[in-house]
Order: structure tokens, then C-alpha cells, then sequence
């Protein structure tokens, strides 16, 4: 439960992930074109480290030999069997439709919103805090 | 990014579970071409450099993924996935506890057309195993290369090796010249009986033909999916050659050519042999108790079914439970998970003796 302050945004660039760990869990937190979201790193096929895969995009075929590829750098392939799951919904577009990996909410924030006392620690220890920064904030359920 | 973080509840889970894990299909490789000569002998440098690796065109499709090899499976040594001790044992002895990993080098050896080079091959590959593996690490056990395709020439190699320790098994590519049961191999068959050890037959390989029995597939999936068609044979072969009658105690493991198929394989040989038997009067049974008696295989990759008591009817019909092996195809991208690849509801029992217990028995494990 809670929130947690994951990185200044421009430790992530666009096409760049990070990954973190909180509460028990291993997550990926991702850029994709300038939007964050966070998957669970753990593939829903045989528990591979998910966030270490290939972002690539969705390949598809109406009728054999007439290729369309869609939405370059928002699928991500498992490591080892190459499942993919759609970054912004962790729904798997293999196999079965229903199997989804678990994602999590992502807030951006201003940078004033999260220098009080609590989060002090993050800003010292992890992450240099720039006046006008922003930082990537990671909400658990 | 940090590598080697893993999902915690994953590692917790894995962690606790009590069952051992004897790892049948890890694929290990030199941490670069020039490793070879240190192993191979000097009168074959020249050929090596001027000539070197000339095999059949055969398993050539691209493999969607560098080295066919999960992508999280590259070591830090720079060298290609496998070819780091420190990183295997990390991301796969010490992460699931096994007790033992046998080592299937995919060397090209077995395939060359010219087979005096392929043995030299076949010759440094095993030295370098023993070498730069099993002495280093005590989990390990190594597999004979050797030149298949002159039977021969593998059992001179079976003849220098295989009384050590280290070595647990022969190994060959499933895609040969010929069919397995044809009498040219008999001569490795010989030595590895006499050393008593199992010969392994491996996915892939190349024997000059096309690499189905209906020509040359488009794709690499298919020619990955359709991998059992070229185990099919060679079970046939061995059996209706004779091959276990000329030799009862000859044990042969598949590895890496799935296991649902078979029943249905044997149920068509046997009928078939009630009606044909006369062709091959060499034989005294059926041919599914020959079956059943001398192959052993390995799990990966598991057909998946979509329900799992589908499985464990598969495993009824089998009627092999004490044969098969449980094997991650490391570092490979089609790696089965020790923890996740068997359907759970399994019995414990059976389960522990696919995990470990019956490759202990076959490779004389402690």
C-alpha cells in the first residue's frame, strides 16, 4: 500500500524503464514516448523477468502476406519465452486474452509536491532534486 | 538496468520447495572462436582457419532471438550466453539448488562433412568441458562428442573418454545422415554399451536432407515445432533395426523433442508390427515394450495443454513415469522453469522422480 517515489522523470527517458522494488515486489517502471507505467515483473506464462524484455510493437496480419505494425515500443517481450504484454494494460496478447500481468498506477508529480520531511530520504540518498524537477511516483494498491 | 533483480515472491516460492532438481539439457559454449585452439591440436589449426566449420544447410533459420538464448541470459563476460561459470551458476545451479546440471555443448561437430575434423572438433569440445567446467565446478557432468555420422571414429572417441567420471552420456543431433538404427552407427553404439553409457539424441542437427519428411519448411517455427517429426524416425529405426537386440542394454535418452506424441507413436508401431512383423523377424517383441525399456526423455519443451488433466491422461499413456527427465534447455529461449513447467496437482512422488530422481538413477548420480 502506498506511494512511492520511483525516480525524477528525467532519470527515465523516452524508451527507458527501471527497475524497483517495494512492498515484496519486483516492478518495472517504463517511459514510453513521454508516459510512465509500471508492470509487475513477472511474466504471467512461467514467472520470467518480465521487465528485463524487449519493448517492441504489434505485429499483424488481416490476411497472409498484408503486414500491419502498430504501436512501436509499447509491447513487452518476456526475456525467455517471448510473451508479450501490452505495456499500458499488462493485458498478454499471446496465447490467451484473459491473461493479464499485474500493471500499477503511475502518477507524475511536481517536484514540490514531494520534498517534505517523508520523502527526504529518496531525495538524498537516491535521487538529485532539481528545483523545477519532476519526479515518477509509483502507486501501489 | 539492474539485471539481477528478480520478483521476490518468485524467489521466495522457489526457495522453499523441497524438491531436488537434476537439470538434464544445459547448453553451454566457449567464451570465444579462439578458445578452441587451445584445445584443439596443432596439426589442425591450419585446416581450421583456411577451412573450418563446413556442415549441412539444415537448422539455418533465424532464431527471433541473438543466439537463440533469453534475452536475460547474456553473461558479463562479453562472451555469448552459456560461456560464463560464475553467471550459470547464479542465474541457474545456485537459483533453483540443483544438485546436478549435464552439459549438451551444441558443437557442430557430429555434422561436419569432413568427419576426421569433426572428431579433432568432437575431441576439444570434450577436453574443454572437462577443463573449463565439471573441474570447476563439482555439479556438472559432461556429454562425449563425437563425429556420429562414422561410427567409427565415435567409438575411438568413446574409447578415450568414456571411462571418466565426468562424462555421463554420448551425444548426438537428431537430424542425421541416416536413420539411427542403420548399422554404420553400431560401432558407437558398441563403445558406448561397453562404457555403459547412454547415448542422447538432441534437437536439431543437420544430415544433408530436407529437414522434414515433406520438404523445406518457410519458417523457423516451424521448423522448431515440428522437431518431433525428426524424433519420430530414429525411434522407429532404433527399434525395428534391431539395434536393441543387438544390444539389450543400451539405453537412449531424447532430449529436447517433447514427449506427447509418443503414445500414439508406439500404439501405431505395435499395430503396425502385428501386421508386418514378418519384415523384421529380428524382433521378439513389441515394439512399445522396446520402447519403454530403452528410451528415456526429457521434458523441455513441455507440451503445453490447455487443461491440466490432459497431462496427466499423457503420462498414463505413456506408461514411461520412471523415463522422464526434467531439463531447462539453458540458456536457451524456450528454458522451462524448474518451478513452473510441470502442471501442478502432480503427484509428489512422480514429480520427484521427474525433477531428479530418475536422471540420478540413469547418469549414477549421488
Amino acid at each position: 500500500m502506498g506511494r512511492h517515489v520511483v525516480a525524477a522523470v528525467s532519470e527515465i527517458p523516452p524508451g527507458e524503464r527501471k527497475l524497483v522494488e517495494y512492498e515484496g515486489r519486483s516492478i518495472g517502471v517504463f517511459n514510453v514516448k513521454g508516459k510512465f507505467y509500471a508492470l509487475r515483473n513477472r511474466c504471467a506464462h512461467q514467472g520470467g523477468p518480465l521487465c528485463q524484455g524487449r519493448l517492441t510493437g504489434f505485429l499483424q496480419a488481416r490476411v497472409p502476406g498484408e503486414y500491419a505494425y502498430s504501436r512501436q515500443g509499447e509491447m513487452l517481450r518476456c526475456p525467455w519465452h517471448g510473451w508479450e504484454f501490452d505495456i499500458k494494460t499488462g493485458q498478454s496478447w499471446w496465447n490467451s486474452a484473459t491473461m493479464r500481468t499485474r500493471s500499477y498506477e503511475i502518477d507524475v508529480v511536481p517536484g514540490k509536491e514531494i520534498t517534505g520531511p517523508k520523502q527526504g530520504p529518496y531525495e538524498v540518498e537516491t535521487y538529485p532534486v532539481a528545483v523545477e524537477e519532476d519526479y515518477v511516483v509509483l502507486v501501489l494498491p | 538496468m539492474e539485471a539481477t533483480l528478480v520478483d521476490p515472491a518468485f524467489t521466495t516460492r522457489k526457495q522453499s520447495g523441497k524438491t531436488a532438481i537434476i537439470d538434464t539439457d544445459i547448453h553451454v559454449a566457449m567464451t570465444s572462436p579462439e578458445m578452441l585452439l587451445k584445445f584443439l591440436p596443432k596439426s589442425w589449426h591450419r585446416h581450421h582457419e583456411i577451412v573450418g566449420w563446413r556442415g549441412h544447410i539444415g537448422s539455418a533459420y533465424p532464431r527471433m532471438m541473438p543466439n537463440a538464448a533469453r534475452r536475460d541470459a547474456l553473461p558479463p563476460n562479453g562472451g555469448p550466453p552459456g560461456s560464463d561459470l560464475e553467471f550459470l551458476r547464479e542465474q541457474l545451479l545456485d537459483a533453483w539448488q540443483m544438485d546436478y546440471g549435464i552439459l549438451t555443448p551444441l558443437t557442430g561437430s557430429g555434422g561436419e562433412v569432413n568427419l576426421q575434423y569433426g572428431a579433432a572438433l568432437a575431441a576439444a569440445y570434450n577436453d574443454w568441458q572437462i577443463e573449463e567446467w565439471v573441474n570447476r565446478e563439482p555439479r556438472l557432468r559432461a556429454s562425449i562428442m563425437v563425429a556420429y555420422e562414422d561410427g567409427e571414429l565415435a567409438a575411438r572417441e568413446i574409447e578415450r573418454v568414456g571411462d571418466l567420471d565426468e562424462f555421463v552420456q554420448v551425444l548426438l543431433m537428431v537430424r542425421t545422415r541416416e536413420p539411427l538404427g542403420h548399422r554404420r552407427y553400431w560401432k558407437m553404439y558398441e563403445a558406448a554399451v561397453r562404457h555403459e553409457l547412454p547415448v542422447a539424441v538432441h534437437f536439431g542437427g543437420a544430415g544433408g536432407g530436407p529437414i522434414t519428411g515433406s520438404g523445406w519448411p518457410s519458417h523457423y517455427i516451424e521448423d522448431h515445432g515440428g522437431m518431433p517429426q525428426a524424433f519420430q524416425p530414429q525411434v522407429a529405426s532404433f527399434v525395428f533395426s534391431g539395434v536393441f537386440e543387438q544390444f539389450p542394454t543400451l539405453k537412449v535418452v531424447l532430449i529436447e523433442g517433447g514427449l506427447a506424441w509418443m503414445p500414439p507413436l508406439i500404439w501405431r508401431l505395435d499395430s503396425c508390427w502385428r501386421r508386418l512383423g514378418e519384415e523384421v523377424p529380428e524382433l521378439h517383441r513389441l515394439p512399445s515394450e522396446y520402447v519403454r525399456e530403452h528410451f528415456w526423455i526429457t521434458t523441455q519443451p513441455m507440451e503445453e495443454p490447455p487443461q491440466a488433466h490432459y497431462f496427466t491422461q499423457l503420462l498414463d499413456q505413456m506408461d514411461m513415469s520412471d523415463k522422464l527427465l526434467f531439463a531447462t534447455d539453458y540458456p536457451h529461449w524456450d528454458f522451462d522453469s524448474p518451478t513452473q513447467a510441470l502442471p501442478s496437482g502432480l503427484d509428489q512422488e512422480l514429480r520427484r522422480a521427474i525433477m531428479a530422481e530418475n536422471a540420478r538413477k540413469l547418469y549414477r548420480l549421488n
